[in-house]
This record gives structure tokens, C-alpha cells and sequence, in this order.
């Protein structure tokens, strides 16, 4: 991994996050494209498993394009999401793996610039990050 | 799984293929398992593709098809679609976005482009691979629609929707309804003014009972999802009291100490905190903004009218869609930006349409009377630096109707009309014809040389050079130079911020495609008409506006929207009853059953919204979600990882 570019899967909602991903691209937004998005229906549906799964297939780095405030299913999202978080840095932990390799962040539909910053400062921290 | 699955890859034009080699994509597509065939085409989206795919479907027995075009966002329903027609179950159908999140992101670096294109594309054959049919479900939807801004792209679309048999909310932030309308006069065509309409539509809406209007009413939050929104407004009192008499109400206007800019006229004239309608507003009713009264009491003393009880009040309504009809702020030139704030001969279009308003058979502009004046067309529009790069559209064909009108005021008038191509497309080329007949002198200019406006004396002089006599400086010394502004989005994005609308690199609200949905949003029941989605004339924003009310309409009408059939679903054998899922839910859709001896959760389908949060907080991982389970996810992990690039 260490001359290759880092790969980072992107656990996007199709509501919110994912339209402010393809408004990135609309807007000519550059990011690395080894950032590949998996559009969910909302940020608290992901499973621990999913993500650690993403690590063991060879993700160097795993982002939760969270709802935030604006999940149409209710505002427990924000503390769902924030408690998957939790829970999969411990298990991340236990296996070895460097917690920062897990990010989260509100992204709203049309928070284009926020989610390149995102991924250009992740996908930096990532290839300066040993395996 | 599947085992003959169809792949087809779009060039969306040149617009993924100018970036994404789509025919690697094509071959690697054809290598993966289960793929029966894999073709590339220059618009997947056009009829002649959707009707091969079909037939490729219904010839070869495909099982499942991936489409790699542009967002679902746009074309999801269409292939969905072609499947449905082919006789394949339209959840046997995946999409693969390779535009938005391949060759438009990723337009700096094609190898890395096509890379992730073949990726997203072997991720999407993975995923529909586990795909299983499935077939919608139904909700209650409400046929109400908020139309939030009553000018007249907003007043006309609750006209329609009203007389389709929808209930309307009808919100205007501000004391009166009208907008940028109310404050033109005669339009183009002839015969009506800015009034005359504004007028009209108030009292059609006043005749519908099904159109509450609220004035003086600001839409601040709102929860909930197509169908089912709750939103709340916030009112801010009009200050004068209902059925009273009004007969103080001048005297009470004239005693209030505050005076400020009128923005009604575009600050050429000064009104005060207590103020009265403008002719072209209505409700014909004085009102007070609460922004800049001091409640010092003196209007109150001689009018019992007044009501200086300005406290807001807040009210919830239940809506089945919103449709945004918010306007637009006009270009408001720099400090000294072509001579504007520094000489008082400069002035911009809407200012000369105030002042063509109210100064009867003459124009005077501060104290004198104008004999000469230049237009200075594209101000604050099609810039080459920085922002508003676009055309405004009504600009050039309401200067020149502007002049127009002002030489049927001044017939001696002399008029520049110094531009960069006059633009009065379709039938308003007419009034171009026309102002030529008149005599008014076309002088035309380029992005690389810009007029000047300078002063000599007591005169201001404007000086250009005239790409249309070999580029021959000029100098003109004009009684008024009038400053053609364009459109800009509204200062204010209150509303936009508050619903979360997607705007583009315009600034202006962004629709999910020109063409194909042209008034829908990202969000499902937030339509968009009007100016808000770009410069339009008035025409033009009522045409939006009507296909803004028939595509809400179709959506309500039955008072059932179909939602997609992705539902959470109980393993028995794995589950503990452990009640984690029913405290994760916000729906209440999880019950608990006795199947074979042992107490389960059971999912209550017509609760299920299908968010998925009761996935996560299983202990023995019980919960799947149709659409996004562990297989299909997984799958689509590994599949993203199989390069090594």
C-alpha cells in the first residue's frame, strides 16, 4: 500500500450526501478518484460490519457522509450515527486498525465543497499514514 | 444470482466519454461473471437505446441489466422503466453513476476516471447479481401544496393548482404580493402594466376558497417527506388592525420620525417605517416593517388603525409538496462601477422604470430634465471574471422597450444603446425594430474593452470603442447614463438554506435537469419556478410555474404516493427479542410475535419508511434491509477493491 494511492469508501445517503457528491461532479469539483461512494438510505443504517469489512478487503480509509440534522427519517440520526462510530473505532481497535482510518461528517445535499475539502485532507492523512 | 445480466454503458454525448474510455469499461464489463452482454451507446437515455435494451432483455432472457450513465438521480425511473416493459422487474435494474462521480469529478485525470468507472461498474454488476424482484408500496400523501412567494409565478401556479381541486398555502415574506411585477409598468406586449396583472391574479386568488394566503409570512423549518411535510411559518403582524377606520392613517404615515431608502423605488425615493401600499401592491393596506419601526408611538396617537403589537406569531401547516417561487434581487452595480454612487446621472434599468413611473409626460432625473441618455448594457451579467458569467435574458429586451417608452414621453430624445449584441430573442425582436426606426444608435463593445464612464466638467461623458465601425473610439456625453443590470439569486437564502435546495454554479436554485426535470429539486416534493432557477421574463417564469403546479398535482392528486418497496426484514432463527430495534425506530414498526414457540420482532410493513437504523443496533445481526443487505453490500465492497489501482 505504501505507492499506491489510498483507496476510501464513501458510505453516502442517497437523500442528502449523495447529491452533494454528483453536485461535486456537476461542478467540475476535483477529488482523488479513488474515492468510491456506496449511496445508503440513511448515515444510521450502516453496519460496523460493512465498514470493517471495507478495512479487510483493503480500504485504507472509510467515510460516513452523515445526514446530520437534515435526515428526513428524524434527528436520533445524528447520535445513531455518532454511536456506530463508537462502537466500530473500538472493534477497528481490537483488529489493530488505526481508529483515523474511520471519518464522519455531516454533509448536507448541497455541501459539494465541504465533501471535496473532506476527501482531499482525508485521502492526504491517509498516504501519510503507515499501513 | 444472476447469470445474465446486461451491461450498458452510455457516452452521455461526449460527456463521460471525452473523459472515461467507455469502451475499456465495455470489455471489462464483459468479462465478469455473469454477464451476458456489455454494449457502449452514445445516449442510453434516447429512445432507440431504451428499445434495444428492451429487446435485449426479451431476446437474450436477461436477468438483471446495469445502466452507467449520469446520476440516478435522473434517470432511475427511465430504466426502471424499459425494464418494467421488457417484463423484467425494474428492481432487477442498477445503476452505475459514471458522470457526476466519474468523468465530471475526475475530468483532470481520464486514467483514473475510467479506472473508477470500471470499478463502479463491476460494483453495480455485483450488486444486481443479488438483486430480487420486488414490487412498490403505497403511502397517504396530502393534496396540499405551500407555494412559497406570491409574485405572479407564485399566485399564478396556486390559480392552477386550486382550480385542479388541491388546497393551497400561499406565502409572501412580504406585507403585499406582486414582487419584482408590481413595480413595472407597461409590459411587452402592449396594453398591460406591471398593475394590471398583479391586480388580476390578487383577485383571483382572493376568489378561490382553497388558497389561504398569508402575507407578512416566512416559511423557517420543516420535517417530514413527500406526502407528509410539516412546516412551520413564522408571521410578522401587517400593524394595522382589521376593520377599523383608516381615515388617520395618512396623518399617522406623515407623524412617523422614521425615514428610510424606499427599496420599492429602488432607493430614488424615501418612505417611512409606517408606510403605504405603492400602486401595483396589494393588499391596498398600509402596513408597518416591523425592521425599522421604533414603536415610539406618534402614528398610534392620530390613527386608531394602528397596531403596534408586532409580535410574531408562529403557525404549523401540513403540506403534501412545496413549490419555491422565491424571485430573484436585481444587480446592484459597485461603488463607482461605470461612474454608479459617484455622479447622479448614473442610474440603473429599474430605476429608470421607478422614474418613467412616477414622472408623468417628462423624465426628470434629479431636478433635470434628460434630452440625452446611454444605456450600458450587461452590467452585472455575462462578466468574463468572477461571478454572474450568465445572460439575464429580459435585460436587453426591457432597455429597449425602456427607450421606447421614454421617447413616447420625450420624442426629441436621444438615445445610445452602447451593448454586446442585443439579445431580444423571439418575438421582442419587434421592439428592436422598432427603437432602430425610432433612431436610436447601436454602438457595440467587448469583453476586452469595457466603456468608461468618466467626468468633464459638469458632464458626464462615456466613452467606448465601437467594434462595429472597425473599433473607432467614441466619446458621448449624455444627459443620464442608465446601467442595464441583470438578475442575480436573492441576498436572502433563507429559505433555500432552511430546505437544504441545491443551487448551481449560478447561484441560483438547480434543478434536477433542464430538459427532462426541469422544476423538480433533489428533494422529493420541492418543486422550483420562477426566477429562482435562473433569469427568466415574466412569460417565461409563468410557463415555469404552470409545469411546476402540474407536476406537483400529478403528484398528489391521488393522495397516494408510491414509495420504494425497501423494507427491513426479522431472520426468526437469529432473533433474541432482545427489543433493540423497536427503541432504534422513529416509526414504530417493529411489533413482537410468538412463531414457533419463541417471541420475535416482526417488522409492521405499513410503518416500515425502510431507513434502515434498526440495522446497525442488532446484536445477532438479524435485520436486513431489501436492496442493502450484507450480500449486495459486501459484494459491492469487494467488487470495489478487485483493481489494483
Amino acid at each position: 500500500m505504501a505507492n499506491k494511492a489510498p483507496k476510501i469508501l464513501v458510505f453516502s445517503t442517497e437523500k442528502i450526501s449523495d447529491p452533494a457528491i454528483d453536485l461535486a461532479g456537476l461542478l467540475k469539483m476535483h477529488y482523488p478518484p479513488t474515492v468510491y461512494s456506496i449511496p445508503l438510505r440513511c448515515s444510521s443504517s450502516v453496519k460496523s460490519r460493512w465498514i470493517m469489512h471495507a478495512f479487510e478487503q483493503g480500504f485504507d480509509g472509510v467515510f460516513i457522509a452523515a445526514d446530520g440534522t437534515d435526515c428526513s427519517y428524524g434527528e436520533s440520526c445524528v447520535d445513531k450515527t455518532a454511536a456506530i462510530i463508537a462502537q466500530t473505532h473500538e472493534m477497528m481497535k481490537a483488529k489493530g486498525i488505526e481508529p483515523a482510518r474511520l471519518k464522519m461528517a455531516a454533509l448536507c445535499s448541497v455541501c459539494a465543497e465541504p465533501f471535496v475539502k473532506h476527501m482531499k485532507s482525508f485521502y492526504e492523512a491517509l498516504s501519510k499514514t503507515p499501513a | 444470482m444472476k447469470n445474465k445480466i446486461g451491461v450498458y454503458v452510455c457516452h452521455c454525448g461526449g460527456n463521460i466519454s471525452d473523459v472515461v474510455d467507455v469502451n475499456k469499461v465495455r470489455e471489462e464489463a464483459e468479462k465478469i461473471g455473469g454477464v451476458a452482454i456489455a454494449k457502449h451507446t452514445i445516449f442510453a437515455c434516447a429512445d432507440s437505446s431504451q428499445k434495444e435494451i428492451a429487446e435485449d432483455i426479451k431476446n437474450l432472457g436477461l436477468d438483471g441489466i446495469v445502466v452507467a450513465s449520469c446520476s440516478p438521480k435522473l434517470h432511475l425511473f427511465t430504466f426502471r422503466a424499459v425494464a418494467e416493459r421488457a417484463g423484467l422487474n425494474p428492481y432487477n435494474y442498477v445503476h452505475a453513476n459514471i458522470r457526476e462521480q466519474s468523468s465530471w469529478a475526475h475530468s483532470d485525470d481520464k486514467k483514473g476516471a475510467t479506472e473508477k468507472a470500471i470499478a463502479l461498474v463491476r460494483s453495480a454488476v455485483e450488486r444486481v447479481s443479488h438483486s430480487v424482484a420486488m414490487e412498490p408500496v403505497s403511502i397517504s400523501a396530502k393534496n396540499i401544496t405551500t407555494v412559497v412567494g406570491a409574485g405572479v409565478a407564485g399566485m399564478k401556479a396556486a390559480i392552477e393548482l386550486a382550480d385542479m381541486g388541491s388546497q393551497v398555502y400561499l406565502i409572501e415574506k412580504a406585507h403585499y404580493v406582486g414582487g419584482r411585477t408590481s413595480q413595472w409598468g407597461e409590459l411587452f406586449m402592449p396594453g398591460e402594466t406591471g398593475k394590471s396583472v398583479v391586480s388580476y391574479l390578487y383577485q383571483e386568488v382572493n376568489k378561490r376558497q382553497n388558497i389561504n394566503l398569508f402575507t407578512g409570512a416566512e416559511l423557517v423549518s420543516k420535517k417530514g417527506s413527500v406526502g407528509n411535510f410539516e412546516i412551520e411559518v413564522k408571521i410578522t403582524p401587517r400593524g394595522i388592525k382589521k376593520d377599523a377606520d383608516t381615515s388617520g392613517l395618512e396623518k399617522a404615515i406623515q407623524v412617523c420620525p422614521v425615514e428610510v431608502s424606499d427599496g420599492f423605488n429602488f432607493g430614488i425615493t424615501k418612505r417611512k417605517a409606517l408606510m403605504n401600499y405603492h400602486p401595483g401592491q396589494f393588499p391596498e393596506i398600509a402596513s408597518i416593517d416591523a425592521a425599522t419601526c421604533t414603536q415610539c408611538g406618534k402614528c398610534a396617537e392620530v390613527s386608531e388603525a394602528v397596531d403596534l403589537n408586532l409580535e410574531e406569531e408562529r403557525i404549523t401547516l401540513q403540506t403534501g409538496s412545496l413549490m419555491i417561487t422565491t424571485g430573484f434581487d436585481p444587480y446592484e452595480p459597485e461603488k463607482s462601477e461605470f461612474g454608479y454612487g459617484d455622479y447622479d446621472n448614473v442610474i440603473t434599468l429599474p430605476q429608470l422604470e421607478r422614474y418613467l413611473e412616477l414622472n408623468g409626460q417628462d423624465l426628470v432625473v434629479n431636478g433635470k430634465k434628460i434630452r440625452s441618455m446611454a444605456y450600458i448594457y450587461c452590467v452585472g451579467s455575462r462578466q468574463p471574471e468572477g461571478e454572474n458569467k450568465y445572460c439575464s435574458r429580459y435585460c436587453c429586451t426591457s432597455a429597449v422597450h425602456s427607450a421606447i417608452k421614454v421617447r413616447e414621453k420625450v420624442p426629441e430624445m436621444t438615445v445610445y444603446h452602447i451593448n454586446r449584441g442585443i439579445r431580444t430573442y423571439g418575438k421582442q425582436e419587434v421592439l428592436y425594430e422598432k427603437s432602430s426606426k425610432n433612431g436610436d444608435i447601436y454602438i457595440q463593445f467587448n469583453e476586452d474593452t469595457f466603456p468608461e464612464v468618466s467626468r468633464n466638467g459638469k458632464h458626464t461623458v462615456v466613452k467606448v470603442n465601437d467594434i462595429l465601425t472597425a473599433g473607432k473610439e467614441l466619446e458621448i456625453e449624455p444627459d443620464l447614463v442608465v446601467l442595464v443590470t441583470g438578475m442575480i439569486p436573492r441576498k436572502d437564502n433563507a429559505i433555500g438554506e432552511s430546505l437544504k435546495i441545491p443551487r448551481g454554479r449560478d447561484k441560483f436554485y438547480n434543478e434536477i435537469h433542464p430538459k427532462l426535470r426541469p422544476v423538480e429539486t433533489t428533494i422529493d416534493g420541492v418543486l422550483i419556478a420562477g426566477v429562482c432557477q435562473g433569469p427568466k421574463n415574466i412569460t417565461e417564469s409563468v410557463k415555469s410555474s404552470l409545469a411546476a403546479a402540474a407536476k406537483t398535482y400529478s403528484l398528489l392528486k391521488r393522495e397516494e404516493i408510491t414509495l420504494e418497496p425497501i423494507m427491513a426484514t426479522v431472520d426468526s432463527e437469529k432473533c433474541e427479542a432482545c427489543d433493540k430495534c423497536t427503541t432504534a425506530c422513529p416509526f414504530g414498526a417493529f411489533e413482537f410475535i410468538e412463531e414457533n414457540g419463541k417471541k420475535v420482532a416482526r417488522v409492521i410493513e405499513s410503518n416500515c419508511k425502510g431507513c434502515g437504523m434498526c440495522l446497525p443496533v442488532c446484536p445477532t445481526d438479524a435485520i436486513e434491509l431489501s436492496g442493502y443487505t450484507n450480500t449486495e453490500i459486501e459484494g459491492m465492497i469487494d467488487a470495489l477493491t478487485e483493481s489494483d489501482y
